[in-house]
């Protein structure tokens, strides 16, 4: 809980920054601001408290997300240095990173749906302006417009969903709203029903499910390369972590009547984003909608939904994070040469720096999941969930798309080692960025070897 | 302890030669590969062979999903283990002419892969095994990529995703049985046995095909073997040693240790389709061996039809097919790693690997033709050579189970004799072609590597009972398992 006022604090402090001139020592600060919020996020563990009327309540599963959103954050920060630095508007930005960091704890630990909103709002009203923090770029501004226009517009029918579930519950804490609906909820079930579906559409608009998922390789494309990190990592994880927060306590008792929507999403989202990931010259946009299938993978979880589906995710998300920062890290060093990187891009990256490239190929072998690395424990224990609750197709058909996962991952393995370029300088990496590729390396291998260190926490 | 000592000796070794970018990786490669054979010496003295699995190591990894690093060797397991340590060295050895870029990395990648192999060989828990078999994977995949010949992306690939298909398979048929084991679940080998034929025939049967297919591919057994060819052709010879030496007996293995045991009754009830695939490879790669032009390849179809014996003697589900298979992979392992590095030193003088461009070798080498003569009979099993014995017990058993399958897995002595003293012929013997007239004979590393291959070669055809010794009641517990 005081994790909230650190960040917000920071959030502020960020703000008088530019006032008082004291923007050097905005980075240390921030480094030291959200070690101190992880650190308070550790001492909430197990005391599963409410707050503010119980707005918010920080039980396991919102402290172990909390957690890994701050340190998400703390690796993407010593990744992002340089885009705050080459800015005349740090401050700005780094105020707004942290409204979007506290919208994204509000979103894990809400246990009413007014803060579930709030969280939302927060988390995106800030990324919209993030999106479009190049503004020289017209492809800046447009991944802002559209992702602002799209954010809307799926936080319209969330809302309306919202407004629904009050309908019939009269209520919007989730413990109340779980105790009616298992109470029964008689002739006004049509009603849940329709605010269900719409909860679940808004929802899947955040995490980019399809056929919600338009929007986000444009809008990952077109925005700064670290943004885009910060939205397919902290957003994701955030967004998925309210979604089964919602469903888990609510909806569990009438699984039966959305389950197949679910399941439809997830098929969907499975199949589309894989094929169509094949076919993307643009590594970014690969990421984008490789960030999609990943959603598609959590989703299995929430169709299975059982008792260690929470304790899935978890370790999901966090495999999904080390990978994906390392990607991202990679992508903005190729970056600083080349804008737009394609894959070609990578070509001889073996040669020119065998850190980078050994870093990206643990990075694409884990998210492709591959063992020992923490993407292949991730995914089977993903299996393992699905198959508790008898989802063996589900099962075959995430086999089967992991396989064409492969052939999208690989292609950057075989660029960095295979083929030969005509740059013959080496890549150089900033010291912070070695950094932050050393210590998702260590946790990408860490979790895969040691599932246990999350297995069972929550 | 042993155990866990031959498991991570390699790995801790390959961490060092990460670091190292000059040519001198190759000797420390070679030091520590020795120190692994001489590891696995130490367990075949203390091996007791009467006992089941012994030098057990077990702890706890995820204790709430039932996961152990749960390690022991029986006989079965010590064959594959000293097959492994065997070559290994021998692997290292016969790539010292080379001039690897990034000699480190490509050091540090075999170790790794020996590690893995040696996991898998070793690892008495599914999810262990699992995990080991897909490490596996890894190592040889980027040696193919980095180190390989032409056209290796697409090839590499394909070799790649085939596999993995496979693998995945297995993992969907392992997580089935982890959910039947009966009480707390858990991934212990007893357990998935028990799971495994406490199941119906039917649902045994589901299972076996998720197994069999990922053990299929790795062999190869025919269909699924059109990645191979490609591969063997495009690997770096190290590479080529390991995936044909070792690696394919991991499907072998596989069948052995986590197929037969876990589903009896799906393999009574598909064994005569999985033995009849096995016996049309044996005749189909034959066939394709004699007509190829390309050395390696020839050497890789001749691969599939060996292979496709072993299985057939496997699926025979009878002791004496059991104890040819452990023979034959011995054999094979060793046969093979020579042939490869015969040709290997062919294509280093003559820069060639095509048969019709070679000819009149051993007027040049007589010692490296007399080495050759050695391998290639013990290849085409003759009598006293290491292939006989394990033919000679595969083919007995194919022929007692079923007479006319017997008669198609014998054309394999036949045709095999065609194809390999042929092109023995064609290269070795007959008139000096312009490509082999300055042949030079074996140097002393290539005698290092051949001589203790040939010796190989005929100790075991004159002398198999220690080998046979060591996995008889290993294979003898495996047939109480199943009741027969």
């Amino acid at each position: 809980m005081n994790s909230i006022f650190v960040l917000s604090g920071l959030a502020v402090f960020s703000l008088l920054a530019e006032i008082l001139n004291f923007r050097r020592a905005i980075f240390p600060v921030v480094i030291i601001g959200l070690i101190a919020a992880a650190g308070l996020l550790v001492l909430d563990w197990n005391r599963d408290a409410a707050f503010f009327s119980n707005m918010l309540t920080f039980d396991n599963y919102a402290v172990a997300f909390s957690i890994v959103i701050a340190v998400t954050a703390l690796l993407w920060f010593l990744m992002s240095r340089k885009y705050f630095e080459d800015s005349a508007t740090v401050t700005d930005r780094v105020a707004l990173i942290f409204f979007s960091l506290v919208g994204a704890t509000f979103m894990v630990s809400y246990s009413n749906l007014a803060m579930l909103f709030l969280g939302i709002e927060v988390l995106s009203i800030c990324l919209y302006v993030l999106a479009g923090s190049n503004f020289t770029s017209i492809f800046s501004n447009e991944a802002a417009f559209k992702y602002f226009l799209m954010g809307s517009f799926a936080t319209g029918f969330l809302l309306f969903g919202i407004a629904m579930i009050y309908g019939v519950t009269a209520s919007f804490d989730l413990a109340t709203i779980s105790s009616v609906i298992s109470d029964g909820t008689g002739d006004k079930e049509a009603w849940l029903y329709t605010g269900i579906i719409l909860l679940i559409v808004g929802l899947a608009f955040k995490i980019s499910a399809v056929p919600f998922h338009f929007w986000a390789p444009d809008v990952y494309e077109g925005s700064p390369t670290v943004v885009t990190a910060f939205m397919s990592t902290i957003v994701k994880i955030a967004a998925f972590a309210a979604f089964f927060r919602l469903f888990n306590t609510c909806f569990s008792t009438v699984y039966d009547e959305w389950v197949g929507v679910v399941q439809i999403l997830t098929v969907l989202t499975l199949l589309v984003s894989n094929i169509t990931a094949v076919y993307q010259h643009s590594v970014k946009r690969m990421l984008a909608y490789s960030s999609v299938s990943h959603a598609g993978y959590l989703l299995i979880s929430l169709v299975a939904m059982n008792d260690i589906s929470a304790s899935s995710i978890l370790y999901y998300v966090s495999a999904y994070a080390s990978a994906t920062i390392i990607a991202f890290t990679v992508l903005h060093n190729i970056e600083s040469e080349e804008e737009d990187a394609v894959v070609d891009h990578f070509n001889g990256l073996a040669r020119r720096n065998p850190y980078l490239a050994a870093c990206m190929a643990v990075s694409m072998l884990s998210l492709a999941g591959i063992p020992p690395l923490a993407g292949f424990f991730g995914k089977y224990y993903l299996f393992t969930v699905a198959f508790e609750s008898g989802y063996v197709g589900l099962v075959l058909l995430a086999v089967l798309t992991s396989l064409i996962g492969i052939y999208y991952y690989f292609r950057i393995i075989i660029a960095m080692y295979l083929k030969s370029t005509d740059r013959t300088t080496s890549v150089e990496v900033p010291l912070q960025h070695t950094i932050v590729l050393a210590i998702c390396m260590l946790l990408s291998l860490g979790f895969g070897l040691f599932p246990g260190l999350l297995v069972g926490l929550i | 302890m042993l155990t866990l000592l031959l498991i991570f000796w390699p790995l801790v070794a390959s961490l060092v030669f990460f670091g190292i970018k000059s040519e001198e990786a190759k000797k420390w490669a070679l030091t520590a590969s020795i120190i692994e054979f001489a590891i696995s010496l130490v367990m075949v003295v203390l091996f007791d062979p009467s006992q089941g699995a012994q030098f057990v190591v077990k702890y706890s990894w995820v204790e709430s999903l039932g996961i152990n690093f749960h390690l022991g060797i029986d006989g079965i397991s010590l064959l594959l283990v000293l097959l492994t340590t065997f070559l290994t060295p021998l692997i290292i050895l016969s790539s010292f002419k080379h001039q690897y870029e990034n000699a480190g990395s490509f050091y540090g990648l075999v170790l790794v892969m020996e590690m893995a192999l040696l996991g898998v060989f070793a690892a008495l828990d599914g999810f262990l095994f699992y995990i080991f078999w897909e490490m596996a994977l890894i190592p040889i995949y980027f040696i193919c990529l980095r180190w390989g010949g032409v056209n290796r992306g697409p090839v590499t690939l394909k070799f790649f995703i085939y596999t993995l298909a496979g693998s995945l398979i297995m993992l969907v048929g392992l997580i089935y049985l982890y959910f039947q084991t009966p009480g707390s679940r858990t991934f212990d080998i007893n357990a998935l046995y028990a799971a495994g034929q406490s199941l119906p025939a039917s649902a045994q049967g589901w299972v076996f095909w998720a197994m069999f297919v990922a053990f299929a591919i790795k062999m190869p057994i025919f269909p699924f073997h059109t990645w191979q060819p490609d591969t063997y052709h495009t690997a770096p010879t190290p590479g080529t040693m390991l995936l044909s030496g070792i690696m394919l007996k991991m499907g072998i293995y596989g069948v052995i240790r986590w197929l037969i045991p876990v589903v009896p009754l799906g393999v009574e009830r598909w064994d005569s389709t999985a033995l009849t695939l096995s016996i049309i490879g044996i005749v189909y790669a034959s066939l394709l061996a004699i007509i190829q032009k390309d050395l390696k390849r020839l050497i890789a179809y001749s691969s599939i039809a060996h292979v496709g014996l072993i299985a057939a003697g496997i699926f025979t589900l009878d002791r004496i097919g059991l104890q040819g298979a452990m023979i034959q992979m011995v054999s094979h392992g060793i046969v093979i790693v020579g042939l490869f590095y015969a040709i290997d030193i062919i294509a280093a003088r003559t820069s060639t690997q095509e048969i019709s461009s070679l000819g009149g070798i051993r007027n040049n080498a007589p010692v490296f033709a007399s080495a050759l003569i050695v391998i290639v009979l013990g290849s085409v099993a003759l009598p006293l050579t290491s292939g006989f014995v394990g033919e000679f017990l595969l083919i007995n058993a194919v022929f007692q189970h079923n007479t006319y399958g017997g008669v198609f897995a014998g054309t394999t002595m036949i045709l095999g004799a065609v194809y390999m003293l042929r092109s023995f012929q064609f290269t070795m013997l007959g008139e000096v072609s312009t490509a082999t007239k300055t042949f030079a004979d074996l140097d002393t590393h290539e005698k290092w590597v051949l001589y203790p291959i040939v010796a190989a070669v005929v100790l075991i055809g004159i002398f198999p009972d220690p080998l046979m010794n060591i996995s008889e009641a290993a294979v003898d517990n495996l047939l109480t398992i199943i009741g027969k």
